[in-house]
């Protein structure tokens, strides 16, 4: 006598095991809803409408910030060029360079040894030159 | 107007929908629906606005089309929902289809997304703000959206304060809340605004005139004394002159001017000019 039971009623089972689940379960009867891709956008902001200025303003120099805004502003609102395209500089190119030229000597100072250190101090002109040659090992002659 | 009325009268009898583009700039009534451009069908002798859906829909490509204030999207009609001239705007950097609009007027105004308004600060609750823009509710500002403002550096408001700050939600649904710094952090020009000066309430279509790139009225007033203006899109403005009566000036010329035509205008600014 065979216990359990056969393959095929075993599959049976199973069988109607998945039609119960898959009637348990919801679904919409209606009929298929395609989704239109919808090529009419809503905007409510008038902003995007008409080109507004911007809405602070001052005039006749009332108040000078405002009126660096509103250049500022309405300068990006019309995507005109800035007239003055030169920047001032603060400091010149010259004294960019000489300043540079020290700077290396300073802060080359400050990561190198001791012993080198002294380098560092010979040269007087109040400007402080990187350092010499470092002295190799001189191999003796015979 | 009577051409006006009578077009109306005439479309609104047939129940047809027209043409978007044969309707620019002239008077549109609620409940009206509008054709945009490509479903127009030239070949038949209904002309257009008889036939508005094609059945090949791929036969043309379609191009974006923005609804913008007073108009609603009706299934691939636009719908009329204010009553005001229709306007369109082609777009500038070449996405497709540019802006629809009604142009229309109001006093009321609804807060929108975006938008640069000037709020009165009416209570102080915690860490935000309720800030009165004239809309159904309050909006909340929070004590962090200005610019430098940290936990332990509050900004200085106080009730009472003029605000100038912008939306960031503003939907039917939610309480709308609004920021006085751009996305950058900085504050560009929003925040408490000073001292003395007037506040002063005008119609939304009034403001949007005053706004425009090219509006005579403000070149005008500015060429008369030192001022200035803030123009907040809540129908609400605020100016501020040496004295007193020079901002009263300002307040009477602004609200007059709505009403006024452009000559009218000129002699009321030359006989101040005199003054």
């Amino acid at each position: 006598m065979q216990r359990g039971l056969d393959l095929e009623t075993k599959k049976q089972l199973e069988e109607e095991e998945k039609k119960i689940i898959s009637e348990e379960h919801w679904y919409l009867d209606l009929p298929e809803l395609k989704e239109k891709e919808s090529f009419i956008i809503e905007e409510q902001s008038f902003s995007l409408c008409e080109d507004l200025l911007y809405g602070r303003m001052s005039f006749r120099g009332f108040n000078p910030e405002v009126e660096k805004l509103m250049l500022q502003m309405n300068g990006k609102n019309k995507a005109e060029e800035v007239e003055d395209e030169t920047v001032e500089l603060d400091v010149s190119d010259e004294e960019m360079a000489r300043r540079y030229e020290t700077l290396v000597g300073t802060i080359g100072k400050k990561f190198a040894k001791k012993r080198d250190r002294a380098n560092y101090e010979e040269d007087e002109n109040g400007d402080i030159k990187p350092m010499k040659a470092k002295k190799m090992f001189l191999k003796p002659q015979d | 107007m009577a051409e006006a009325a009578a077009v109306v009268a005439e479309s609104l009898a047939g129940g047809r929908a027209r043409a978007a583009r044969t309707v620019l700039d002239q008077v549109v009534l609620p409940g009206e629906e509008l054709l945009l451009p490509e479903q127009e069908d030239a070949d038949g002798p209904g002309g257009a606005g008889e036939r508005p859906l094609r059945l090949n829909a791929g036969a043309r490509a379609r191009v974006r089309v923005v609804c913008g204030p007073g108009l609603r999207r009706c299934g691939d009609r636009l719908l009329v929902t204010k009553c005001g001239r229709l306007r369109h705007k082609e777009p500038g950097g070449g996405s497709g289809g540019g802006v629809y609009w009604v142009d229309s007027q109001q006093k009321r105004y609804v807060p929108v997304k975006g938008d640069h308004v000037i709020g009165i600060v009416t209570a102080k609750s915690g860490d935000i703000f309720k800030v009165d823009v004239g809309g159904s509710e309050p909006a909340s500002l929070s004590y962090l959206a200005f610019e430098g403002a940290t936990k332990r550096n509050r900004p200085n408001v106080q009730v009472g304060d003029l605000i100038y700050g912008q939306f960031v939600v503003a939907n039917k649904d939610m309480e709308p809340e609004m920021v006085c710094i751009d996305s950058c952090g900085r504050a560009n020009g929003m925040g408490v605004i000073g001292q003395d000066g007037l506040l002063f309430k005008v119609t939304l279509g009034l403001i949007r005139k005053l706004l425009a790139p090219d509006c005579e009225i403000l070149q005008e007033l500015g060429k008369l004394y030192p001022l200035e203006i803030v123009f907040g899109m809540n129908g609400r403005i605020w100016v501020k002159a040496k004295t007193i009566q020079q901002t009263l000036i300002l307040a009477n010329i602004l609200e007059a001017c709505e009403h006024m035509t452009a000559d009218q205008r000129k002699q009321i600014f030359s006989r101040l000019a005199e003054s």
